[in-house]
């Protein structure tokens, strides 16, 4: 057998030894902090002060989560920084995976006015950085009225090039034939994009809500400049504020425990969708 | 009949405008309109209170001539940062794509899912464990470490002295680099025809350095330019980490200053936002220039 044909093996062979040679010590290399953080949200606080510091955690304890949730912010318990965050992140996942299908079904299916301008002028944001323009953004959200809004937190999110890019491709996979037949048989847009084009593109669905997922539940940027309202405030933006106090040993546990509360949630949901990420990532091509 | 047939096509059309106008409103609201104000505003003198007067090129006039910290660290700052960890982690990602590409199913699944996880962690969430690894007493992971190897006499205030602080936020960044790009990448290698491997062998190719590129490559050319667009965007918003990991904009002696930094500094501390909006440009500039080279490279061989 040459050796091209041994890419996506169906077996092991022993020629493929010298791949996990390498993967795996990088593999834990690269997991090393992750697995640091799960053992220090853990740890008892003498274990933090203890020297020299141990790596893993001897006797675990959820202290560290149990403070943090009874932590009181300007009179304002943790659990509503989370709430607002879960609120926000529902939002902005569920309106971007709408609008982006929605978007990409018709630049996909359709022939309209402007539409090769659009798909290129959303080709170009691919390229575009968010933070570096953060201050015009602040007058365009001071502007149209929702600085200190939830919507503040939503509305900015919800347009992501690289969803929308994404889905397009991924729509353009699937045979007009089959949007034809449905039209013949007398199916409105919405029948064909619910009933027809959405099943079929679930994998793409997917990438767009881990994307945005990932972006919203992170981000901090919002609540630092856009809503300074702290009934409005989102967790990961607590949790920055409680990482700032630097060096404190005692703060760590805390930090690790929050960083792991901000953590999970995206391991859960990509270890879920990860081969429907991979099946969209294969029609990502970029020309 | 006929009159159904416009109704039919009617119908249509306005759903068609229905269906893509929220996006494209949303879009160009948070997106267009900010890069368009980002051009205006940096021809003007704008401290974010009286209206922005028109103040020319002034503004990168003084960038380019006065700010001496943006000509002297800033920039190489953000040169070196972005040439190590953009192409650096660029090139990793395709060498472990392709890697993961050759063994089975079930381990790549596992190995995929540890590389990739760091970049679900936003780097300044992840900057608490960075922080609390290097931290500058003998009860900092890496201190101790040191400290009980005997390499060090004294506990090193890695993130507060400007000699290591670049070298760490290099290696976070290229440790949370495997993003989107990776798996684009990795997804290519995966779907490449494998009977085109076949023929070459048929046809005389003799080794894998051979079958990389001229088969490999040219194949997944268009995941290739995915993954690099996305690699070069996420380098250069990687520039918060500094500030994460020193906890201090500027950070100690602008030793980890990268243009990002600049911007936030001009913008939200000394209030000049003419200033801090010809930066945007200039980074939206440079990125958009690495962009469009990269194409270019990729399109020569076509």
């Amino acid at each position: 057998m040459s050796v091209g044909t041994n890419f996506n093996p169906r077996r092991f062979h022993k020629s493929q030894l010298k791949f996990y040679l390498f993967l795996g010590p990088f593999a834990v290399f690269m997991a090393l902090p992750i697995v640091y953080i799960f053992s220090t949200a853990f740890k008892p606080i003498d274990e933090l002060f203890a020297f020299p510091p141990r790596f893993f955690v001897r006797r675990p304890t959820i202290e560290n989560f149990r403070d943090i949730f009874s932590f009181v912010e300007y009179g304002l318990p943790v659990a509503r920084y989370f709430m607002n965050s879960v609120i926000v992140t529902l939002f902005v996942v569920g309106l971007s995976v709408l609008l982006s299908t929605m978007a990409g079904y018709v630049l996909s299916k359709k022939t309209f006015k402007g539409q090769k301008f659009i798909f290129e002028v959303n080709k170009i944001a691919l390229m575009f950085v968010a933070v570096a323009v953060t201050i015009p953004r602040f007058l365009v959200i001071s502007n149209i009225g929702i600085i200190d809004t939830m919507a503040a937190h939503v509305l900015p999110m919800i347009a992501i090039p690289v969803g929308l890019f994404l889905v397009k491709q991924f729509i353009d996979q699937v045979p007009d034939e089959l949007i034809d037949a449905a039209k013949v048989d007398g199916a409105g847009d919405v029948y064909i994009l619910s009933k027809i084009v959405f099943p079929l593109v679930r994998p793409a669905v997917a990438t767009i809500a881990i994307l945005s997922f990932q972006a919203t539940w992170n981000n901090t940027v919002t609540s630092t400049i856009y809503v300074n309202d702290e009934l409005k405030q989102t967790f990961a933006f607590y949790m920055s504020t409680l990482t700032n106090i630097s060096n404190s040993v005692a703060a760590a546990g805390l930090g690790a425990a929050a960083t792991l509360i901000m953590f999970v949630p995206n391991l859960v949901i990509f270890m879920f969708l990860q081969s429907k990420v991979m099946n969209t990532m294969a029609h990502s091509g970029l020309k | 009949m006929s009159t159904k047939i416009i109704n039919f096509v009617e119908k249509n059309d306005r759903s068609t405008y229905i269906f893509v106008a929220p996006y494209v409103i949303l879009f160009t609201t948070f997106i267009v309109i900010p890069v368009f104000l980002a051009i205006i505003l940096s021809f003007t003198y704008f401290n974010g209170i009286q209206f922005p007067t028109w103040n020319g090129i002034n503004n990168y006039i003084y960038i380019l001539t006065e700010d001496e910290i943006f000509m002297k660290t800033v920039l190489p700052n953000t040169l070196l940062f972005s040439v190590i960890v953009g192409p650096g982690g660029y090139i990793l990602s395709f060498v472990l794509a392709w890697m993961l590409s050759q063994i089975t199913h079930r381990a790549r699944t596992v190995l995929a899912l540890i590389i990739y996880s760091p970049s679900m962690t936003a780097g300044i969430a992840m900057s608490v464990v960075w922080k609390i690894m290097f931290s500058g007493d003998e009860r900092g992971f890496i201190n101790s470490m040191l400290l009980q190897l005997n390499l060090i006499n004294e506990p090193v205030q890695f993130l507060q002295s400007p000699e290591y602080l670049m070298t760490i936020m290099i290696i976070v960044s290229l440790w949370s680099s495997m993003g989107v790009g990776f798996l684009a990448i990795l997804a290519g290698l995966l779907s490449v025809n494998k009977e085109l491997y076949e023929a070459a062998y048929i046809d005389g190719m003799k080794s894998r350095l051979q079958e990389i590129f001229y088969i490999t490559i040219p194949s997944i050319k268009k995941q290739m330019m995915f993954g690099a667009v996305m690699s070069i965007v996420g380098t250069f918003s990687a520039g918060a980490i500094g500030v994460a990991l020193s906890g201090a904009n500027p950070t100690p002696q602008n030793a980890g200053q990268l243009i990002l930094n600049h911007i936030e500094d001009y913008g939200l501390m000394r209030s000049e936002m003419g200033v801090s909006a010809a930066l945007s440009v200039i980074l939206l500039g440079i990125i958009f220039f690495f962009s469009s080279v990269f194409k270019r490279l990729l399109k020569e061989d076509e």
